[in-house]
């Protein structure tokens, strides 16, 4: 009569000495399947923790950005004391029909909702851009925007740079700038995430009245209403924000969605 | 096992056999890590839990570990555990996961942690090894929070986050010590610390392995 407790091939597998070959192959598998199955447990049953902190983080990060611009806690109260996220189709310059904030992770994981950049239009060293961009926008009591706050990022000199720029209503003048990711050198690149550094990007404008783009982070000193001050020794980098300001205010970025918002569309 | 003997276990790599100072193992966290005591405790904390966690796993199947595999089945355990680490860390507490950033990871490299379970768990019962594994953990915290501690309070005038020291910057009289925040002055640190723990135990000095060559004096 066969055996049919099922201990029996267990036993008899750890009795086998460590140096047989199926023994060694079983253990591999056996350790591996235990490890993966630790590590895909812990990913997926920390998952929303983690998803929950950066968030969290993204909207402290947004609310001292707010908070930073003069007037802007008042018109804040008022209005409710929060900004409404819009998720908006990049090329159309207007709200994602289909795509919630929600939904938006997901829809970003889709190659075709990427559009690959010419190396002539691809001024922040993307290479591609989402089709959809998450926004914040405030809006006074009569419902006209007071405030966007739009992520921009690009390449730097040692990584991608994040951040978060925010416009006043007449959409050409800078509020605020907030870097919320980069990894540039340390005392030199770095300082881009300075306090100090940001509070000049307040007041900025951002084009001159014939409509062309001046927007740049100077070669030194500032020497009009549209520069800022570089940084001494963080030349690729100043230059980084430079090309990124101006790629993401312009046609392949938010330069759709803006010319709505002047023609009060949005 | 007797009680002596779960102390010594337990006490002897604290100093007299410490993991870092005596044997310079895993000192490449103990530079890195170690700018202020909160990062320097939270990676301590991790690498404890890590070793003692990898020293019980590897104890329970000692007998059934192949030869020919015994790394690899002890790094990927160890590997494991540190993914399940840095993922609580991410999740719990951020910020410091984010100073820490790389290092939770190197975990699984720090020669330590193998260290410990190539030669003294794959070959004890899961109790002593798991005891070997938490002294050889506790004297790498030891060690960090120490060289954290110093650095913290002559580089930024704080101890664990708290202003003990007024600097400069705030209307005090402490000018902080910027080297103390860079990598070599945890090398300068160390090195200090080493130097102190053998002068009180003189034998813990190793033996020059070259002398230095004899002047001649009518040399041809």
């Amino acid at each position: 009569m066969a055996d049919m407790n099922p201990l029996t091939p267990w036993r008899r597998l750890l009795a086998l000495p460590n140096e047989n070959r199926a023994k060694i192959l079983i253990m591999a598998f056996l350790v591996s399947a235990f490890c993966t199955l630790l590590v895909s447990g812990a990913t997926v049953i920390l998952r929303p923790v983690q998803l929950a902190n950066q968030a969290a983080e993204q909207q402290a990060r947004l609310e001292s950005l707010v908070a930073g611009i003069p007037g802007m806690s008042g018109l804040l109260k008022q209005t409710g004391g929060s900004l409404r996220t819009v998720v908006i189709d990049l090329a159309r310059g207007r709200a994602a029909a289909d795509v919630t904030p929600e939904t938006l992770a997901a829809a970003l994981e889709e190659s075709a909702n990427w559009t690959s950049l010419s190396p002539a239009d691809d001024l922040a060293g993307l290479g591609s851009r989402p089709n959809y961009a998450q926004i914040y926008l405030l809006r006074d009591t009569d419902g006209d925007i007071s405030l966007a706050i739009l992520p921009i990022s690009g390449a730097g000199y040692n990584g991608l740079i994040d951040a978060i720029l925010a416009l006043k209503a007449d959409m050409n003048t800078i509020a605020g700038l907030a870097i919320s990711n980069q990894s540039e050198t340390p005392g030199l690149g770095a300082r881009i995430a300075e306090p100090a550094w940001l509070s000049q990007f307040r007041g900025i404008r951002l084009a001159d009245d014939s409509g062309k783009l001046r927007f740049a982070v100077a070669r030194g000193a500032a020497g009009n209403d549209y520069e800022v001050d570089g940084i001494t020794g963080a030349t690729r980098t100043s230059n980084a924000i430079t090309r990124m300001v101006q790629f993401w205010l312009g046609p392949k970025g938010y330069g759709p969605l803006i010319a709505a918002i002047k023609r009060r569309e949005f | 096992m007797s009680r002596t003997a779960i102390l010594s276990t337990l006490v002897d790599p604290l100093i007299r056999q410490n993991p870092v100072t005596l044997q310079i193992l895993g000192i490449c966290s103990a530079l890195a890590v170690t700018t202020s005591v909160a990062t320097a405790l939270v990676m301590s904390a991790s690498l404890t839990v890590v070793i003692v966690m990898a020293a019980l796993m590897i104890s329970l199947i000692r007998h059934h570990i192949p030869n020919a595999i015994r790394l690899i089945i002890q790094i990927i355990i160890i590997a494991s555990l540190v993914i399940v680490i840095d993922q609580c860390l991410q999740a719990y507490l951020p910020d410091i996961s984010r100073k820490l950033s790389v290092f939770v990871s190197l975990i699984t490299t720090n020669c330590l942690v193998l260290g410990r379970t190539e030669s003294f768990s794959r070959l004890n019962p899961p109790l002593p090894a798991m005891l070997d594994a938490l002294g050889n953990g506790l004297g790498y915290s030891l060690v960090l929070i120490v060289i954290g501690a110093i650095r913290e309070l002559f580089g930024a005038g704080s101890l664990l986050g708290y202003q003990v020291l007024t600097t400069v910057d705030q209307g005090g009289s402490f000018t902080p010590l910027n080297l103390m925040l860079l990598a070599p002055s945890a090398f300068f640190l160390l090195g200090g610390l080493v130097w102190a723990i053998r002068t009180v135990v003189p034998e813990q000095t190793e033996e020059l392995e070259h002398t230095p060559p004899e002047m001649e004096a009518n040399r041809e």
